[in-house]
């Protein structure tokens, strides 16, 4: 292997290994709900390495066994997947380099991929480290799902409460962007819309919680600059 | 988990076409805002939202996996809490990603299965 791939791979391997920490076990989880829904082992394979947007798939899974309009799909993808519209303003995609490495490179900017790359740490990383974290991560995910459906049944029912590596995966994301940006104010009122979208639209409550705190950073950020022009005054 | 007796799995013309969809618009939504919003990005309000987005990102997504929790079903909502103020507390102490990821999980696997 040439020295120079060797090191690709192990620096995104360190780069990318906490959240496969969440993001295999979480595919493995997927795979076997697929084949357990009656659908063939390789469709967890399709459905992970193709869409690849775990919580969309989830989704879908009971969309496909309910046959619902591919409508009904779209709308879905739109709803689950909005969020991804906010991670083009910070996602480093000027340092990919070519056509093909950037084309990937929005197709895989999945949570897990902007979460490593939104740390304060990968602010300076190269365009071939964001890219090689962002195969691992991808590989992790489709990964686990065939595993998971490769298993199937065989898989103890004990494994259910290991999902929960994905919220702490989210919360220590969390800590370590509050850690580097000090006001609690920011997370305090990205829990308040949260919580208020999953009590008033409990089916579309991400899409409602991400459009909600979008309007109220709007908000803050207007209020911030009245104040800013009236101190002047 | 539901399970469907065998026979009954949707074809597969229809299981692609729905693939296709789900990728059409999911790459769709990450692609194209950098074409929209990257000539945005000096813009003081666009470096706010991307600044103030991360960790409130990462605040709604962690708070949506837990979505399935009510105080009505406090067998399940408990071990939840705990695990959560648990991985709060490891990363607090150790600031380890891993640690507080296995060790929050651990309690949550733990409290699920043998205590709640």
């Amino acid at each position: 292997m040439p020295r120079q791939l060797r090191a690709d791979l192990s620096r995104a391997l360190a780069d990318s290994g906490s959240v496969g920490l969440g993001a295999f076990p979480m595919g493995v989880a997927f795979g076997v709900l697929v084949v357990h829904s009656g659908l063939d082992w390789w469709w967890a394979s399709v459905f992970s390495g193709l869409i690849y947007a775990g919580s969309l798939e989830f989704l879908l899974l009971g969309l496909v066994l309910a046959a619902a309009p591919l409508g009904q799909v779209a709308l879905t993808a739109f709803t689950v997947n909005f969020r991804h519209v906010f991670y083009a303003l910070s996602f480093p995609l000027h340092r990919v380099r070519g056509r093909a490495a950037r084309a990937y490179s929005t197709f895989a900017l999945s949570d897990e991929a902007y979460a490593v790359t939104a740390h304060p740490a990968a602010q300076s990383y190269p365009g071939r480290r964001v890219l090689w974290l962002q195969v691992f991560i991808h590989l992790y995910w489709a990964g686990g799902a065939t595993t998971g459906a490769l298993l199937g049944a065989a898989v103890p029912a004990g494994a259910e409460g290991l999902d929960f590596a994905v919220t702490a995966l989210f919360t220590v994301l969390a800590l370590d962007a509050l850690r580097d940006r000090p006001g609690r104010a920011v997370p305090a009122l990205a829990l308040g819309c949260a919580l208020a979208a999953r009590l008033a639209v409990p089916g579309g409550q991400l899409f409602a919680a991400f459009v909600l705190f979008a309007a109220v950073l709007l908000a803050r950020y207007a209020l911030v600059r009245r104040r800013e022009a009236g101190a002047r005054v | 988990m539901s399970d469907v007796p065998a026979g009954h799995a949707p074809a597969a013309g229809y299981l692609l076409a729905a693939v296709a969809v789900a990728v059409a618009v999911t790459w769709a939504l990450r692609a194209l805002p950098f074409a929209v919003l990257a000539p945005l990005r000096s813009s003081p309000l666009v470096a706010y939202l991307a600044a103030a987005m991360p960790v409130g990102v990462m605040v709604i997504l962690a708070a949506y996996t837990l979505r399935h929790l009510t105080p009505r079903d406090p067998g399940a909502a408990w071990p939840a809490l705990l695990a959560l103020a648990a991985t709060v507390a490891v990363h607090l102490w150790r600031r380890n990603v891993l640690l507080s990821i296995l060790g929050g999980t651990a309690v949550h696997v733990v409290l699920a299965s043998a205590v709640f």
